[in-house]
């Protein structure tokens, strides 16, 4: 078995105590890069190493570091902990099990945005995890690793935690930032982004909790080490949440690139039964449906190989549909979650995911007519490009690509005399 | 009055913002109300806006957006099941109905005794474990995962045991 690089709890039981994890060169990389690295050396060395953001948009991390404008502060770093995506549990396994590589990562982060405070943003329902992350966070400062002249230098930092209070549209970050400040969640209009009026409309980072566990390895080990690990443009290793029809759902730690077959037959055990997979859903709830063929069972799962075969990878949350799932009935209970977590604020999405809900909620008890299909799929095309942000074009994915690979399955709740 | 019990819980709180953004304790002091009876009162809603000077809607308002927060009281415990797609693929929805069904209630129901609310919920993270709940207390939130009906009526009997002995 090849080493484990974020759940390293895996081969290091014991490393949520702190002197564990300072024993297996914790915090070594956070006072390399305070006593040894320019922000700007590290922001370099990140971009080199290719790491993209795993909250799902996959967007370079070094590269959105580098948009915080110069010579405003202060400045503020946001971790991402408000994990919601159906089909996503990822995250929450780093912060339960091997903390302090990602507190490690939001003080490397901090560093490179000289930032002096950060957040940690928790979803209300982490309220358990985030009351033992916080005990590791006085434990950090008790240690000197946290708080002000960090290693003899001039540099400080405070962490914070924030618990959310339910609702999926605060992991997008511009609602995350609204939500911080004491407002509602609601996303915001961009530009300006948030590096350049984020949090207290000052330029901030938001990363997700899977990116910023990646840092400590990265710097401890080297950009070019990090880019021997996954493709080419999708560099790194990659958790992959497997959930669904399968013999052993979980996270599965692999390079970027696993094909789906080898995630899903060789770590996950197959299908319950032996039942051939119908469908595929590798960004949790946001994803345009693949079919279960041989082909998409081969393909490399990576940011750009995704798009090819019509989906995207998201922050990749493997849901298997095995051949006894009615898509029709998978289409109802994503636009019911989505219905339910659409903020309000722009009205494609609220009216648009209301509509899509109650139609397909139709369709799926029996009262529908063969007009209900082509009118989810209608309203699904109204969404389509005019949200306000990536939640109103989630909602109509799988709808969309449901009702185009499986029509046969919603016209089979609509009665011959209708 | 909030700030009578908890004066140094809330200068705790708002030590982590900037002076001129104290809005951002608006949650947690939210947390803090419903800490004592597992809802907030409207008098709690008026004092936590005058802490921050904010207006009674802008704190009130968010107890409405946020599923976490109510306004309104319910059994003592609130058990939230998660029935999302990839729970439901794991027979989360019978796993909800057959507990109501012991419980002698619907989803979203109380039970007689206003000891235990049932809700479906969204996504809670746990999808390898289905099926799973959280339990919504006064004080906290905890999660159970791998359930079964026996595993589960057991968790609400040390909920309700706990309760009774306190």
């Amino acid at each position: 078995m090849p080493e484990y690089i974020l759940l390293r709890h895996r081969d290091i039981p014991g490393i949520d105590d702190l002197d564990t994890y300072l024993e297996n060169d914790g915090f070594k990389a956070f006072e390399k890069v305070v006593t040894d690295q320019s922000p700007q050396e590290l922001i370099d060395s990140v971009k080199h190493s290719g790491l993209r953001g795993r909250g799902g948009a996959g967007f370079p991390t070094g590269v959105k570091w580098s948009f915080l404008t110069p010579g405003v502060f202060p400045r503020y770093v946001v971790a991402n902990a408000d994990e919601s995506e159906p089909g996503t549990f990822k995250d929450r396994e780093i912060m339960e099990k091997n903390p302090y590589q990602f507190l490690e990562g939001v003080a490397i982060c901090s560093y490179a945005a000289q930032a002096n405070t950060a957040y940690v943003y928790f979803r209300g329902e982490f309220w358990d995890l985030a009351q033992e992350i916080e005990k590791k966070i006085d434990l950090l400062y008790e240690r000197k690793l946290l708080g002000a002249g960090l290693f003899g230098t001039d540099y400080s930092l405070d962490i914070y935690l924030h618990v959310g209070a339910g609702a999926y549209i605060c992991g997008e970050e511009t609602a995350l930032l609204e939500s911080l400040e004491g407002k509602l969640g609601q996303p915001r209009l961009r530009p300006p982004f948030p590096a350049a009026e984020g949090l207290f409309a000052k330029p901030t980072v938001v990363n997700n909790v899977e990116t910023l566990a990646n840092l400590p390895p990265i710097v401890n080990r080297g950009a070019d080490w990090y880019r021997s690990i996954g493709t080419e443009k999708s560099t790194g290793p990659k958790i992959f949440c497997l959930s669904g029809n399968v013999e052993r759902p979980g996270n599965y730690e692999l390079p970027m690139g696993t094909t789906f077959r080898e995630l899903i037959y060789e770590h996950g055990g197959g299908i319950p039964e032996g039942r051939k997979i119908k469908a595929i859903m590798p960004a949790g709830a946001s994803s345009a449906m693949i079919l279960g063929t041989e082909e998409v069972l081969d393909t490399p799962m990576d940011y750009e190989s995704l798009p090819e075969i019509g989906s995207q990878l998201g922050s990749a949350s493997i849901i298997v549909l095995d051949e006894t799932v009615d898509i029709s009935w998978v289409t109802y209970k994503t636009s019911r979650f989505f219905k339910h977590e659409s903020c309000g604020k722009c009205t494609p999405c609220r009216e648009g995911t209301y509509w899509m809900y109650n139609v397909l909620k139709r369709v799926q008890g029996g009262g529908g007519d063969r007009h209900d299909v082509e009118l989810a799929d209608l309203v699904a095309h109204g969404i389509e490009g005019k949200a306000l942000c990536a939640l109103g074009e989630f909602a109509i994915m799988p709808v969309m690509s449901g009702i185009r690979l499986f029509r046969d399955d919603f016209e089979a709740h609509i009665g011959d005399e209708r | 009055m909030l700030a009578e019990k908890y004066q140094a819980e809330i200068d705790q709180i708002l030590k982590k913002f900037p002076p001129e953004e104290k809005r951002a304790a608006v949650l947690p002091l939210l947390y803090l109300a419903q800490r004592e009876g597992g809802h907030i009162t409207q008098t709690e809603v008026a004092e936590i806006a005058a802490l921050l000077d904010l207006d009674a809607t802008q704190v009130g308002g968010l107890i409405g957006f946020y599923t976490l927060l109510h306004d309104k009281p319910e059994g003592k415990i609130r058990v939230q099941i998660c029935t999302d797609l990839p729970c439901a693929l794991r027979g989360a929805e019978t796993f909800a109905e057959e507990l109501c069904e012991n419980l002698g209630i619907k989803l979203g129901e109380t039970t007689d005794d206003g000891f235990v609310t049932v809700e479906e919920v969204m996504c809670l993270a746990g999808c390898d474990r289905a099926p799973m709940f959280q339990v919504q207390e006064p004080t906290g939130i905890h999660y159970h995962e791998h359930q079964t009906l026996e595993t589960a009526l057991e968790i609400i009997e040390e909920y309700r045991k706990r309760e009774s002995d306190a």
